[in-house]
């Protein structure tokens, strides 16, 4: 789960990193009270997606009018298909000395949290990786030590950090750790940490993810979910608990597995067809998963063709067919099925959908070219 | 042959009296997989009973072992409890367990791994299907039914693509000495490169099955170990190319970051080192009928 750049930096602040003062409005008025309290503020677009500088979404407020007016710019904005609900007026950094990238991570190949800093800050880590790797400074974490003095000064050395910041980033860099850990981070990054003016660090910026499977722990950050800006098929599925993300395709696909869910939009794919969505209904789904699976696939008005491929292990073929059967004499469709059982349960689950006037295919392979021919015969 | 588990073998399941446990260890115990012992805190004294078999239950593992001298371990426990059977497993001295649970937290399954590391313990998992070695014995998920004894080793980080797969071989004749699935985690106990070793070193081995999919970069890995020391022939499969990218694909650990963890990368590293890679599973039964002169 990602957090908003304003939930990130106060749970930062929580662990004594610094970050500026600043509050979140949802309208201009707001933006233009906030301001007058703070003085000059930067009005940032809170949504969950990046690059919201090149889209418009940042800009400065240096008097309360100019706040009000920048707020109402953004707001309503839509970036990168988000629209912008709130935004953080922070204030203005005392000038800016130096920018840096500073993030805690975790490394999955070396299977340890891992720092990863660089002097050139500001910048997207991406591309600093991909022009000038040497310019990235990777130290691990052993979980049982956590950041050790060393360790921090090695990353500020060899930043070319002021040596009289040398403590005040070893306890800024140590609370980015604690913060990562006791919330269950998968990353929390601040881009740009500055050197202001002053000759003090600031985190400017910051982005945090959370650990799904860490949030039944984790009450306050789950609590923190942006539920208004989550698509509603999306929601429903991840109410159902059903793995489900939208794509831009026709063929909507019900699948079990993750893996086998990928495959069958890739085969779907390979015989020149697009899927709609990805969705996995989990290891032994139930008839009203299932069910559920199916009216989010059919909620989408661009979904021409359904392909249901199911290879039972845990999940048992006759419980994947009940569902279908259900969803069926719900929601009432005229978009054409392709379903292919195979596994345990398999021919119960046929025997039950022989009524269902669906069209069956034995092979992978051959469920994908059927549901690409359908898609396209009902355009 | 087979590698991991044979008929021999001596499973105690943790969580036997759950409703998943009981329903997958009674499957097992059909197939003739020898499970010893049951573990269910507060339910030590009781019987569980399957396919002609009475297993006892413990309320730990250590109680277990004490009694049935299990050498295998089958881990099957909501998420919440799965860390602490982990430990509590390796703890008891059993040298290989399986964890099946989905949804273990990452920051615990590092410190898990380290701990199991310096204990020198095997983990497979978590949040995996299993393995199976057709016609002996069956730890887990995997569908018996779909897979044949023969000379093909099977590895995937997915389930239900892996029993397409061994089906697809079956269908052709082709049978499997054992079929591993490490898990789509982003940290695991055992890796690709873990079972291909067992595998080059297994007699019985003759051919090689990897299926990978998008995230982290265990394929990349596996293809340069591959490379250097696998002289069985290995064929190969990546799920995910349509995925798109920054998203989560099911597994927490399928997801391609930037431009780390894509098909393309894991498809491109093992096309060097020799590996076939099929467009479509359905092809990868054939391509290993064809490499194996059937």
């Amino acid at each position: 789960m990602n957090l908003h750049e304003f939930q990130a930096k106060r749970l930062f602040a929580e662990h004594g990193v610094p970050i500026p003062n600043g509050e979140v409005a949802y309208t201009p008025a707001e933006a233009r009270e906030i301001a007058a309290r703070l003085g000059g503020v930067i009005v940032k677009a809170q949504v969950h997606t990046g690059g919201r500088g090149k889209a418009g979404g940042v800009k400065l407020g240096r008097t309360p009018e100019e706040a009000e007016a920048a707020a109402k710019a953004i707001l309503g904005m839509n970036i990168k298909g988000y629209t912008v609900g709130k935004v953080l007026c922070d204030e203005l950094a005392p000038g800016i000395e130096q920018e840096i990238y500073l993030a805690v991570l975790i490394d999955r190949a070396n299977r340890r949290p891992m720092i990863m800093a660089s002097a050139a800050g500001g910048m997207d880590i991406e591309q600093v990786a991909e022009e000038m790797p040497e310019k990235i400074i990777k130290v691990h974490i052993e979980p049982s030590l956590g950041v050790r003095s060393y360790q921090s000064t090695y990353v500020a050395s060899r930043m070319g950090l002021p040596k009289e910041l040398w403590r005040d980033f070893h306890k800024l860099l140590t609370g980015l750790y604690s913060c990562f850990k006791a919330n269950d981070a998968s990353l929390t990054e601040i881009n740009p940490l500055v050197i202001t003016g002053e000759g003090k660090l600031l985190a400017v910026d910051g982005k945090m993810s959370v650990d799904d499977n860490a949030l039944y722990r984790q009450e306050k950050v789950a609590a923190m979910r942006d539920v208004a800006e989550e698509p509603v098929a999306e929601k429903q599925a991840r109410e159902a608990g059903i793995n489900f993300i939208k794509l831009d395709g026709n063929i909507g696909c019900m699948v079990n597995g993750a893996g086998l869910a990928m495959t069958t939009m890739d085969v779907t794919k390979l015989f020149g067809g697009a899927p709609a969505n990805f969705l996995d209904i989990g290891g032994g789904a139930k008839a009203d998963q299932v069910a559920a699976a199916l009216r989010i696939i059919l909620s989408d008005p661009n979904v021409k063709a359904v392909l249901i491929n199911i290879f039972g292990g845990i999940t048992r073929g006759d419980e994947v067919a009940k569902g279908i059967v259900a969803a069926l004499e719900e929601v009432q469709t005229d978009v054409p099925m392709v379903v292919r059982l195979a596994g345990t349960n398999a021919a119960e689950g046929m025997a039950i959908l022989a009524d269902a006037k669906m069209e069956t295919a034995v092979t992978l392979s051959d469920a994908a070219q059927k549901a690409v021919a359908l898609a396209q015969g009902s355009n | 042959m087979s590698i991991l588990i044979d008929k021999n073998t001596r499973v105690v399941v943790s969580g036997i009296t759950g409703r998943e446990g009981s329903f997958h260890t009674r499957q097992m115990i059909e197939y003739g997989t020898n499970v010893v012992a049951g573990v269910t805190p507060g339910k030590g004294g009781q019987v569980f009973e399957a396919g002609g078999k009475k297993v006892p239950v413990f309320n730990t593992v250590r109680e277990a072992v004490e009694a049935t001298q299990p050498n295998a371990s089958m881990i099957i426990v909501p998420a919440r409890f799965a860390v602490d059977a982990i430990y509590e497993t390796a703890d008891a001295g059993i040298p290989f367990m399986t964890c099946l649970t989905e949804y273990i937290p990452v920051l615990d399954m590092i410190e898990a791994r380290a701990y199991l590391d310096a204990k020198g313990v095997r983990l497979l998992g978590p949040n995996c299907p299993g393995l199976l070695t057709p016609g002996e014995a069956r730890i887990g998920f995997i569908p018996g039914e779909v897979a044949m004894p023969g000379p093909v080793g099977v590895v995937s980080k997915s389930g239900t693509l892996t029993y397409e797969v061994i089906d697809a071989l079956t269908r052709l004749g082709i049978g499997q000495t054992t079929c591993v699935g490490i898990g789509g985690d982003p940290i695991n106990g055992t890796d690709f490169i873990d079972v291909l070793k067992l595998f080059e070193a297994d007699p019985a081995t003759e051919h090689i099955v990897m299926i990978g999919e998008i995230g982290g970069n265990a394929e990349e890995k596996a293809a340069a170990f591959i490379k250097e020391h696998v002289t069985k022939p290995v064929t190969s499969f990546i799920a995910g190319r349509t995925a798109p990218p920054g998203r989560r694909m099911g597994h927490a650990g399928a997801i391609v970051e930037g431009k780390s963890g894509t098909a393309e990368g894991k498809i491109e590293a093992l096309r060097a080192a020799g590996v076939p890679v099929a467009d479509n599973p359905d092809d990868i039964a054939k391509i290993v009928a064809e490499r194996m002169g059937k």
